[in-house]
């Protein structure tokens, strides 16, 4: 489904190797576009999962804290001073890293980190980092001729430009997911705050950092292959956790899928809504996701008072 | 024998000791309570106690080693503490949450052994828990959850046991239940137990030793019926209460206000 219609044989026929236009399509196009929607929809999910247990908030994500902001201006320096490619990843999990450990020591600054300072410098980081993007569009010349294709990014389309650029993105997404499963057993021991997971037997510095460690790897994945795609992170693990409990053994993994699924589905219907011509994926996501987001705000200052 | 001994303890911030001086010690078999009024560093004695916070000066020993050289893992399989707030926001069960007390025992994605599962179900069975382990814990009435966050504690399997008040939202009822299932776990299971409480009758009822703490300092320490006493209860709380005694217990009673 898409801009051109392809009968469901000839997609197979496509994948089996045929050789004509539907072939190339398929193939070089739509087959790396689902790939790269699954690792960016599932980053997003596992991310948001760790991020939500962490900071025991249900409003936490890559976005929020600023990971996404910060992701997004590396990947974009890249671009403009000429970075390959398949390497925009690593550069934009650089930036996701270095966003990450601004924001907790910018949150740290008034002593101990709480979970509104955390997300006031992730909003600090995000209008910043945005600033500095929009600067570096509207200056540079490089970027005259790729500026449509890279605010169509920005505002999250999962534009893959290469197998190469998959598989580094894979890596990235590989590695992040691993950390993820491995430090997710120990985030179930904050169900009662930081103090309570160390006297449980949880070290909060090194958990910390290896939550951190794991969010910038997947969301500078998810950001260099589809720019801002937003509310993935935040929604999918808080949807899955109604179902199969709050335990992040089986949240984390479960997020990771869930997210895959919703991104497949949100970019298809990106492609099809107003075919020939094309949503960024970003948008869709954004239309379901913001009033899911809305729900949740109303819902979690209910429980919390 | 387990034995947590503070020696000489002060901590609290660059710019205000809220310790000063503090020993205390807690053996196997013993139910201590730590009273005093609001602000005199209850908590954060026991927060010492528990390795959260890191004396200024003096030492925390546990079986003569310093605290502040074991590992939170280590730590956690001796010396379990039990949160006073619990409201946990995600929709745990029962059973996830008394599960955390193993947490530092877990293999290397998580996974629980066989002995870990064992310790669950005998701790939730032990506390009663056996008809709510499926249940979500923010479902639960206050009292249950008090002892949904006990049995988790006593997962751990550790020797001491710390508390920081753990009758407050509780109804009288539920109070003594408390108290009397942490006595029975210094009598019986040669627990060390110490407790921060604000019921100086409950104390008197339940504890092996009573230590009162007033402004960053041990004033008393002693059994109920040493620590109790008018002289003492009026300097430190205040002139507002009398003093009975009750079947060799001392009671403590607040004056009836002349009208």
């Amino acid at each position: 489904m898409g801009a051109v219609a392809i009968a469901p044989s000839d997609v197979i026929a496509a994948l089996a190797g045929s050789a004509d236009t539907s072939g190339t399509i398929i193939r070089d196009l739509r087959l790396p576009r689902v790939l790269g929607s699954v690792l960016v929809g599932g980053s997003l999910g596992a991310a948001g999962a760790l991020l939500q247990g962490l900071l025991r908030n249900p409003l936490a994500d890559p976005f929020v804290t600023g990971t996404s902001a910060g992701a997004s201006l590396a990947a974009v320096v890249a671009i403009v001073v000429g970075v390959a490619a398949p390497f925009v990843p690593i550069a934009a999990f650089g930036g996701a890293l270095a966003a990450v450990l601004l924001v907790w020591r910018l949150a740290r600054l008034g002593g101990a980190t709480t979970v509104l300072t955390v997300l006031l410098a992730g909003i600090v980081l995000t209008s910043f980092a945005g600033g500095l993007v929009t600067f570096l569009l509207i200056s540079s010349d490089r970027l005259a001729l790729q500026l449509r294709a890279l605010l169509g990014w920005l505002q999250g389309g999962v534009a893959v430009a290469s197998w190469s650029e998959l598989a580094v993105a894979s890596l990235v997404v590989a590695a992040g997911l691993l950390l993820a499963l491995l430090v997710a057993h120990r985030i179930d021991a904050y169900a009662f705050g930081e103090e309570t997971a160390a006297t449980l037997g949880v070290d909060p510095e090194q958990t910390t950092r290896a939550v951190l460690a794991a969010t910038a790897l997947l969301a500078g994945a998810a950001v260099a292959l589809a720019g801002l795609v937003g509310f993935v992170g935040l929604v999918v693990p808080h949807a899955l956790r109604f179902f199969i409990g709050a335990t992040h053994a089986r949240l984390v993994p479960a997020s990771f899928i869930g997210g895959a699924i919703v991104l497949v589905l949100a970019d298809l219907a990106a492609r099809v809504v107003i075919a020939p011509a094309e949503l960024p994926v970003g948008a869709i996501t954004g239309l379901i996701g913001a009033p899911f987001f809305l729900a949740l705000l109303v819902r979690s200052r209910r429980v919390a008072v | 024998m387990t034995k947590l001994v503070a020696d000489g303890v002060s901590a609290g911030y660059p710019a205000r000791a809220v310790l000063r001086g503090c020993s205390i010690s807690v053996g196997s078999g013993e139910l201590v309570a730590l009273v005093g009024p609001n602000g005199a560093g209850k908590s954060t004695l026991l927060r010492v106690l528990a390795g959260l916070l890191r004396p200024t000066s003096g030492m925390v020993s546990l079986d003569g080693r310093d605290l502040m050289t074991l590992s939170r893992a280590t730590l956690a399989q001796r010396v379990a503490v039990v949160p006073q707030l619990f409201d946990t926001l995600f929709p745990f069960t029962v059973r996830e949450i008394v599960a955390l007390g193993r947490t530092a025992r877990l293999g290397i994605f998580g996974t629980a052994s066989t002995q870990d599962r064992d310790v669950v179900d005998r701790v939730i069975s032990e506390l009663g828990l056996g008809s709510l382990a499926a249940r979500r814990i923010d479902r639960l009435s206050g009292g249950e959850r008090q002892r949904a966050v006990l049995a988790m504690a006593l997962a751990q399997e550790g020797a001491v046991l710390l508390l920081d008040e753990p009758t407050v939202h509780l109804d009288p009822g539920h109070q003594i239940a408390t108290l009397e299932l942490l006595r029975s776990l210094a009598a019986r299971q040669g627990l060390a137990v110490c407790a921060v409480l604000h019921d100086l009758n409950l104390a008197s009822a339940f504890a092996s030793r009573i230590v009162v703490l007033d402004d960053g300092r041990i004033v008393t320490d002693g059994t109920p019926a040493e620590v109790l006493r008018a002289d003492l209860v009026r300097a430190v709380f205040g002139d507002a209460f009398d003093l009975v005694a009750r079947d060799g217990r001392p009671l403590v009673v607040p004056k009836v206000p002349v009208r």
